[in-house]
């Protein structure tokens, strides 16, 4: 049987996780559920469950304003380009146990979902709050992504963050950057995902681990790099956003500086890491101001090398691009 | 008509491009919203923007700063389709010197380039200053490269704007939109809108078109051609209507759309809601050239306070919010909003002292001007010639 939305709030509460709970009518769309949460100032969530044409499924999870491409998903996912379908109404009931309109990651707190895969949007890592249902969509649950990612490591998974809108070039040179996500095992096996030991545990806590920051990083990291490598003129590239990188220079200092104190000072992680949310906040418009001059400057160093070699050189200083 | 408000024994309230005074009572942004024509920009709205933007609103939105807008909702109805739209604000660069209050709309500018990661151009009216002001040619052009290195510091992204000044950018299809707009707007119309007399030269009566035609996607052909119905949205203050009332009147006329607007209250001068902030006296504002030193004695000597005169006086009947400019001061620029809601209750009720908010306001406003020092110190010459170049700008939307 799945769980409830009350048995998963007692679950949350066990794990010492906070959250806000927050009721209202029915929704079944965000632009409904932003009617009564919206002014709160989290962030609110789109989430998709997805299947492919060998019918495993998958949570999409993203900022209600991030733009999710299906065609580049799938593509980078590694199943072709019109890999990923809606999916349908059947599997949020048998599988992810919840009703129409409540796709949620909180779903995988039951068993019937264990195979079922997770795609973290990273743009939730900088909101201090998220909104997510949990198993019905009258309540709205309001927590931080690092909250998040405890309840997610309780039930067996290892939460990892991608950059949705990034559509790096996928071909015989670049291999798809997200297929680690596509579930190893046949669907309703107790095999999970994403390379963490299978694990029954609907009824076991598993504490989370010291260094559950690091696979974001990875994942990212590798996410980047697919991306840089064919940086041709036509796909946008994020290597120029400064809250990006604002955000990709915290998230190495974090865990860093979260495990050296936490085992210097011998005080637990998770109370020092509400020091380093504010910390981040207070920081960021600084540290954002600094990376944009940075930014600036060379972009006008680049132009102006550009303007001496047109100068200098005409068209024969560039070497043809074809 | 400069728009007047008249009522039985109340002055006059005057607010133009080129004046903004107020009655008895400071600025009636009621009245103002009435006369004009514009709408309120309620919560709605901004929980709306947060929504779309996925993030928290500006606190400039979240404090009712940036209250009145026109056909804001039809840009956010656009976005949220998955079209686009670009950002288009401006300067007169009158005087070298910036203050805290010219900051405010280039601010929230900034967040809105950022939130809907949309392209912006920035019009710098030089020659605006050279016909209304007794200055050279030379040295409107120079005040406005100075202004633009401060307006590089409030930290746009170079891959996303463009800014430009009259002198050097009009011409080509910049000019041809400047002609279209003059001739849909009549002698007698723009006297009605901008309060010019037969006195005024005939430099001032032609100008209003420079500032109306960046509103159009076709004025920019090296960012936008092919795409003549781009929106625009301009955030300004709302003495800047007038010029935007005629835009929207002109452009379905000649085949355009017209730009949305969000606009702001007026930035109150250190010694008063009733005073003018002046270039002459340094003391009624804040520069952003000024040091800790500077903005203390500003702060602690000239702003003006809305405390009892004596401390029995004061904890018996607390503070005057309406009038204290420090504490409006801490509405547009400190960010927490709990902390803002406790500073003003406490001062109300005569707990907190005048002494004590003007210390929380030297801190908050010595950080911003220290950010905006420092990243003013790296703005060189060649990066302003590259914001100012006319270049294609390929990531503008990314």
């Amino acid at each position: 049987m799945g769980y409830t939305k009350e048995q998963l709030l007692a679950r949350l509460q066990e794990l010492n996780i906070d959250f806000s709970c927050y009721d209202h009518p029915v929704v079944l769309t965000v632009e409904e559920q932003s009617k009564y949460v919206g002014h709160l100032g989290g962030a609110l969530s789109k989430n998709l469950l997805l299947k492919d044409k060998k019918h495993r499924l998958y949570i999409v999870s993203a900022l209600a304003g991030t733009k999710v491409d299906m065609k580049i998903l799938s593509q980078r996912l590694g199943l072709g380009k019109g890999g990923l379908r809606m999916a349908p109404e059947e599997n949020l009931l048998e599988v992810l146990q919840v009703p129409l309109g409540c796709v949620t990651p909180f779903a995988l707190i039951n068993e019937s979902a264990s195979a079922v895969s997770l795609l973290l949007d990273q743009g939730f890592k900088s909101k201090q709050i998220c909104y997510f249902h949990p198993m019905t969509n009258d309540v709205t649950i309001a927590l931080s992504s690092s909250n998040l990612d405890k309840f997610l490591i309780s039930v067996g998974k290892q939460p990892a963050y991608v950059d949705l809108e990034a559509s790096p070039v996928v071909g015989k040179d670049s291999p798809p950057d997200l297929a680690d996500f596509v579930p190893s095992g046949v669907p309703n096996s107790s095999e999970s995902v994403e390379n963490v030991k299978p694990t029954n545990v609907p009824h076991q806590n598993v504490v989370p681990k010291e260094k559950q920051c690091l696979p974001e990083v990875k994942a990212k990291l590798k996410v980047q790099n697919k991306g840089a490598e064919k940086n041709q003129s036509k796909t946008p590239t994020k290597g120029t956003n400064v809250e990006k990188f604002v955000n990709d220079v915290f998230d190495i200092i974090s865990p860093l500086f979260l495990s050296e104190v936490s085992k210097k000072l011998n005080v637990k992680q998770e109370e020092l890491s509400s020091i380093l949310d504010g910390f981040r906040e207070q920081a960021a418009p600084d540290l954002e101001s600094v990376t944009m001059s940075l930014k600036n400057a060379s972009y006008t160093a680049g132009f102006e090398a550009g303007f001496e070699t047109m100068l200098n050189l005409g068209l024969n200083g560039r070497p043809p691009r074809k | 008509m400069s728009v007047v408000g008249k009522e039985e024994g109340e002055e006059q309230q005057v607010v133009n491009p080129w004046e903004v005074s107020a009655g008895k009572g400071g600025i009636d942004y009621d009245k103002l919203v009435d006369q004009f024509g514009c709408q309120r920009l309620d919560d709605a709205l901004v929980a709306r923007v947060a929504r779309l933007t996925a993030r928290p609103p500006h606190r400039f939105l979240r404090r009712g700063l940036f209250f009145a807008h026109r056909d804001l909702n039809e840009i956010l109805d656009l976005y949220e389709r998955g079209e686009r739209f670009y950002l288009y604000t401006g300067r007169g660069p009158s005087s070298e010197a910036l203050h805290l209050g010219h900051l405010i709309p280039f601010m929230f500018t900034k967040y809105l380039q950022d939130a809907f990661k949309v392209p912006l151009v920035i019009q710098l009216t030089d020659d605006e200053k050279f016909l209304w002001k007794n200055l050279t040619v030379e040295e409107s052009k120079r005040l406005a490269r100075e202004n633009a290195k401060d307006i590089i510091a409030c930290g746009f992204d170079v891959e996303r704007t463009f800014i430009f000044s009259d002198f050097n950018y009009v011409g080509g299809a910049f000019y041809e939109n400047m002609v279209k707009v003059a001739r849909c707007v009549t002698y007698n119309k723009v006297v009605g809108i901008f309060g010019f007399s037969p006195e005024d030269h005939i430099g001032k009566i032609s100008f209003p078109p420079v500032q109306a035609v960046p509103s159009f996607p076709s004025s920019f052909p090296h960012l936008f051609s092919g795409n003549d119905q781009l929106r625009c949205l301009i955030p300004c203050a709302i003495d800047q209507d007038p010029y935007f009332r005629m835009t929207r009147d002109v452009a379905p006329r000649i085949g355009y759309q017209k730009p949305s607007l969000i606009e702001s209250r007026f930035f109150p001068a250190l010694q008063g809601e009733n005073t003018k902030m002046s270039a002459s006296d340094p003391n009624s504002a804040i520069y952003v050239t000024d040091s800790v030193k500077e903005i203390k004695t500003k702060v602690n000597k000239y702003a003006f306070s809305g405390g009892q005169d004596s401390i029995e006086l004061h904890r018996k009947l607390g503070a005057n919010l309406d009038v204290d400019v420090p504490i409006k001061y801490l509405n547009f620029f400190l960010e927490d909003d709990n902390e803002l809601e406790h500073i003003k209750k406490e001062y109300k009720e005569g707990r907190m002292l005048t002494g004590e908010v003007k210390q929380r306001l030297v801190a908050v406003l010595s950080e911003l001007v220290a950010r905006h020092q420092r990243a003013r110190a790296q703005v060189t010459e060649e990066m302003v010639d590259a914001f100012m170049a006319v270049r294609p700008l390929p990531n503008m939307f990314g």
